[in-house]
């Protein structure tokens, strides 16, 4: 096989672990009778480039010490963390169905505690990209070459707290940190434009010191190319932390939820989830 | 009991400045201890710990709450973090200890100083009064505040090397007379007499906890006897020495430099009434108003925390 037959077939590849993960994300959602679609689905096709292409991890010990980590620091897009989880093996498929239920390990937003292998508890906006700093400050204290990976809201980021890690990351150039904002344009509110608006969010980041990406966050082309730039080692003084804004549709794969900010924090019916897998097996 | 105890007035420092001594001794034993500040290393007194360990110092400048979560994820990563601050700047940035340190249930050791209103001339803004209220809320969140330099040394030997968990320590910006000698040990979760009498008992904790035995030694000249237990862990309480100092002693009184909502008076407060025990409290505090500036004398006297006005106050209490 040619080196672009096999790059289209690893696209194909990824593409059809995102429909399965926006399949389980629509399915848990609906069960738990509430939940987050919207921001999962933006998410999905990052989702499936970190946990089945990017990151080192394994499954079978996740707790392995030098694994990369993984930042959900949107937390209430936990169903599409979940869905990857439970697709890679970190625990039976069937569980998806216990979101949101008392005495699940699949809390309403992750729960580090009842769910060790979830990195960090997060729900709360703007926190994880601290805790994502502090793991990679650990890594590059023992030395170890792991990478920490750090989903963000674009809504998250009128957090305060997200711009003080902004100035810091860069201070302890932390290029062992990778932050990837899931640019969707939707929140509770409203338009992100309306509500508070992050443009222009990329010169916000250079302006922060930060090695910044802007891509298409649908594209596996342009994900993939975009985690692995980040990957590589910059030599001298310059080592900086990593920036991807991953321009995404709210809701994307499920044409009545696609940009309509409805969708951001309601539980589709069953005759919805099923009308909508409908729609993601047809592409 | 007392073999530990060593009175000496001549002798202080301030509880900032024994912590920031025990971390620097520590650093070498304890690799994975590592200390966070936000622009007030020099306050703080974590600045010994920086100069020696300057690869495990991360100066986080003015911005708290990066700190809190940075030293979360440091600690999901093995480390032992001490994050220090001001008290009420740290605690101020609740909803993040609440959730990166408390609800992860990690290892973090979160260091307020310049507690209550010693801290003199500052004034209110400056001053931690509710912060013990607020991590006492917090489950699995450990609040301790020591009562002189020795027991802030064997504390923070402690927390560096045993303890699972998060945990708040305050500490104080003023001298602190010293009460204890080279033996004795910090026992979590463990009240410490300090005196046995039988008729009054005060608890107390931090820097009241001298005023409150200079008190009880003025009562005694009133014929009273008096205990004195130092409560260096809130959290979790003593109870067990609680009760049985409650049912064995006429009135109860207790002192803390904080506000009297939520902190050692509520505590004891909520021992003495699920245990049916009606032992009659007064509670000496901040009594729920802010503080302002002064010397700490000044305002010591002013709010009622002075030896004479904590003498005064529990006198009135025990003739009425």
């Amino acid at each position: 096989m040619t080196k672009s037959a096999q790059t289209s077939e690893l696209y194909k590849k990824l593409e059809t672990i995102a429909r399965d993960l926006r399949i389980l994300a629509l399915k848990m959602i609906t069960e738990a009778k509430s939940g987050h679609p919207g921001g999962s689905l933006s998410a999905a096709d990052m989702m499936a480039a970190l946990f089945f292409h990017t990151m080192s991890h394994d499954p079978k010990n996740p707790l392995w010490e030098n694994r990369d980590r993984f930042v959900l620091s949107k937390g209430h897009g936990c169903p599409i963390l979940y869905a990857a989880m439970a697709k890679a093996g970190y625990f039976p498929e069937e569980e998806i169905y216990t979101l949101r239920k008392v005495n699940s390990r699949l809390q309403g937003h992750p729960d580090h505690v009842r769910f060790p292998f979830i990195e960090t508890s997060s729900g709360s906006l703007g926190q994880g990209l601290s805790v994502a700093q502090g793991m990679a400050l650990a890594a590059k204290l023992n030395q170890k070459k792991y990478k920490i990976y750090c989903l963000l809201g674009d809504g998250e980021i009128q957090e305060g707290q997200v711009w003080e890690a902004a100035m810091s990351a860069p201070k302890f150039q932390l290029d062992n940190l990778i932050a990837i904002v899931d640019a969707n344009n939707g929140q509770i509110d409203g338009h992100t434009r309306d509500v508070m608006d992050l443009d222009p969010l990329k010169k916000k980041w250079d302006a922060f010191n930060w090695d910044v990406q802007e891509i298409n966050g649908h594209e596996f082309s342009e994900i993939l190319t975009a985690l692995d730039r980040a990957q590589l080692e910059r030599q001298g003084h310059h080592k900086k932390p990593h920036m991807i804004i991953a321009n995404t549709v709210k809701g994307k794969g499920v044409s009545f939820m696609e940009n309509n900010i409805e969708w951001h924090g309601v539980a589709p019916t069953s005759q919805q989830r099923d009308k909508a897998i409908e729609e993601l097996l047809k592409d | 009991m007392k073999n530990y105890l060593k009175i000496n007035p001549g002798n202080q420092k301030a509880s900032r400045a024994a912590f920031g001594e025990a971390l620097v001794h520590l650093g070498e034993k304890h690799p994975e201890i590592v200390v966070l500040d936000a622009d007030l290393s020099v306050s703080t007194k974590s600045i010994g710990f920086a100069k020696k360990f300057p690869d495990r110092f991360f100066q986080m400048g003015i911005a708290e709450a990066n700190m809190i979560g940075t030293a979360a994820g440091l600690a999901l990563s093995g480390k032992t973090p001490f994050l220090c601050s001001f008290g009420c700047f740290v605690v101020g940035r609740f909803e993040t200890i609440r959730i990166s340190i408390a609800y992860n249930q990690v290892n973090a050791r979160i260091i307020g100083t310049h507690a209550g209103l010693g801290i003199g001339e500052d004034g209110y803004t400056q001053m931690a009064l509710e912060d013990i209220a607020l991590m006492r809320s917090l489950p699995g969140m450990g609040v301790l505040q020591p009562a002189d330099a020795i027991e802030t040394q064997s504390m923070i030997e402690y927390l560096a090397g045993h303890h699972k968990g998060p945990v708040y320590v305050r500490l104080t910006r003023q001298n602190l007379v010293s009460l204890f000698n080279e033996d004795y040990e910090f026992h979590y979760g463990k009240g410490v007499l300090l005196k046995e009498g039988k008729d009054v008992a005060f608890f107390a904790t931090g820097g009241v906890v001298y005023n409150s035995y200079l008190a009880a030694e003025q009562l005694e000249k009133k014929g009273i006897s008096p205990t004195v237990v130092n409560i260096h862990t809130l959290k979790p309480i003593d109870e067990e020495l609680i009760i049985h100092v409650a049912k064995s002693h006429k009135q109860l009184v207790t002192v803390e430099d904080h506000n009297i909502i939520g902190g050692l008076g509520s505590a004891v407060s909520e021992v003495l009434a699920e245990n049916g025990i009606g032992t009659p409290l007064l509670r000496i505090g901040v009594e729920d108003i802010y503080g302002e500036s002064g010397t700490a004398e000044d305002l010591y006297e002013k709010y009622g925390l002075s030896s004479n006005k904590i003498y005064e106050k529990t006198l009135q209490f025990f003739q009425s």
